[in-house]
């Protein structure tokens, strides 16, 4: 199986401080991966790296041939203002913006498509909700069913199950095992190690450089973890230029 | 009676006919742009544009008179060159929009003032102001009528992005590349309607027909197409109204117009069905579920 993400000794970060260090790996076409490690471990950097937001400070992630743009993406804190007058279904529309461009028309095949998004996330009967109405679960459901709709080969996402109840959570789970069943690409930025363990068969933990990377059990292991807290070392203001 | 104070002035008087026309053309073209502005809180970028408009118009003067031509263009390019390098500042560095607007119109009011000193002429830049909506040409007709048609057909182009781009830009970002360009052409059309409104209502009231009819939009719609019908109609009567108002008790016609408007605005306020204060005050039993 070929690989749909290529790290090459990538190297991400902010004013040329790095936050992700000198990575190298592939992730297979079809996978399912966890990325684990602290606060300030470089998850969302690397993510940011990987939709393009983020340019490399040294060497490059390659994506298979893959548009940046058709890469589903789930920032940690997405930049929706809530106090905008749109409504759900608008919202989740958006999610056909590569089949729609700038002008496509939402037909009745596009309708359907659309409703039937929302029933996948349980928000049938809330198309004409505000979103400023939602509380803070819908609203994530609703961010998935967007998702649902790009219908893309490589999805990214932010740890998608912060300040989540349960229920929820275990519903959006669900989905994301389809997406795998699909064989579709996964990355998914996580804290919940019981959630890890028990949905996602490969994991990375990262703690600014690669610590662990491999089937999920060998990987969470207590001295692997530990040894994450520790290389999270703090920014420093006077670091000398990596020659590595 | 009510024929004479509402409908004779306009049958009587050719230039009541042509302010009416271009009023309602400026609130066709603003009414959107201002309710964008606002859902982008951006509703004192109107204000600062007109400031760096304003130079532009003036050294238009001093080039070559009362041109309408060469004080629109001049306000044109003052004002597209200075949308465009602030909009490019604010995606490009830390600075946020508001504050590389500032910084530019600052600077093009300060070039505006120098070279105007330098030349030494007194222009009247009250003229520029407030306008002279009872005495449109056909030249600024044309101008206005324009400037409302290329409006609505690039909002139109634009919508789709335009929209996804106020409520969610990382989106847009993470989908597409016309976030920038689309922000820009969006600035451009602030531009190109304030300067056809300062033809007629002077550039300070140009940016109260833009502004004034979005807020009593969001007074009354939940969803944006309703808030641009609003403001558009809204609009569109303080422009009829005002004119009226003008014509009976003397009062200039481009304040009377956003007085109108500043009035419709009260009322919103007070008795407005989205978040209005009697709503506020006196909102029902709460409901079951």
């Amino acid at each position: 199986m070929n690989a749909q993400l290529r790290f090459n000794n990538v190297t991400l970060g902010y004013d040329r401080h790095p936050a992700v260090h000198h990575l190298d790996g592939d992730v297979k076409t079809g996978a399912l991966v966890a990325v684990v490690g602290p606060n300030g471990a470089g998850k969302s950097t690397l993510f940011k790296g990987v939709v393009g937001v983020l340019k490399p400070l040294a060497g490059s992630i390659g994506l298979n041939g893959l548009d940046p743009r058709e890469i589903a993406y789930l920032p940690q804190a997405a930049e929706i203002d809530r106090s905008f007058p749109i409504n759900v279904y608008d919202m989740v529309s958006m999610g056909l913006w590569r089949k729609t461009g700038l002008f496509g028309g939402i037909g009745k095949k596009e309708q359907h498509t659309v409703e039937r998004a929302l029933e996948t996330v349980g928000l049938t009967g809330f198309e004409q909700r505000s979103i400023g109405t939602l509380s803070g679960g819908q609203l994530q459901r609703m961010l998935f069913a967007r998702l649902l709709l790009q219908d893309a080969r490589l999805i990214v996402l932010d740890e998608p199950f912060n300040a989540i109840d349960t229920k929820t959570c275990s519903d959006l789970l669900e989905l994301v095992r389809r997406w795998h069943g699909e064989k579709r690409t996964v990355l998914a930025a996580l804290h919940d190690y019981e959630v890890v363990k028990s949905h996602f068969p490969e994991t990375l933990l990262l703690a600014r450089e690669k610590v662990a990377w491999g089937e999920t059990p060998s990987v969470l292991t207590a001295e692997n973890l530990n040894k994450a807290r520790r290389m999270c070392e703090a920014f420093d203001e006077e670091a000398h230029a990596c020659v590595a | 009676m009510l024929y004479d104070t509402l409908v004779a002035p306009f049958v009587e008087f050719e230039f009541m006919r042509r302010a009416l026309v271009g009023v309602w053309g400026l609130a066709l073209g603003a009414g959107p742009i201002g309710v964008f502005l606002m859902l982008r809180r951006m509703s004192l970028v109107g204000d600062a544009m007109a400031h760096a408009i304003l130079p532009g118009a003036a050294i238009g003067f001093l080039v070559s008179g009362l041109s309408l031509l060469a004080m629109s263009t001049g306000g044109m390019i003052a004002g597209f060159l200075i949308a465009l390098l602030a909009g490019l500042v604010a995606r490009t560095t830390e600075l946020k929009e508001d504050a590389s607007l500032a910084v530019f119109f600052l600077i093009s009011l300060a070039i505006g003032v120098t070279i105007v000193s330098l030349k030494g002429t007194n222009i009247d830049l009250l003229h520029f102001l407030f306008g002279s909506v009872l005495a449109l040409d056909d030249h600024t007709l044309m101008l206005m009528a324009g400037s409302a048609t290329v409006t609505l057909a690039v909002l139109a182009l634009i919508y789709r992005p335009l929209v996804i781009e106020c409520v969610d830009p990382g989106y847009l970002r993470s989908v597409s590349w016309a976030g920038t360009p689309v922000h820009l052409l969006f600035l451009a059309l602030v531009v190109i309607n304030l300067v056809s409104g300062f033809q007629a209502l002077g550039t300070l009231l140009a940016v109260g027909i833009m502004m004034v009819p979005a807020a009593i939009g969001r007074f009354w719609a939940r969803d944006i197409t309703t808030m641009i019908a609003v403001a558009v109609a809204s609009g569109m009567i303080s422009g009829y109204a005002g004119l009226i108002l003008s014509y009976q008790s003397g009062i200039p016609s481009g304040p009377a117009v956003i007085l109108v408007a500043g009035i419709l605005y009260a009322l919103s306020l007070a008795f407005g069905s989205v978040g209005g204060l009697v709503r506020q005050l006196f909102p029902g039993r709460h409901l079951e579920a």
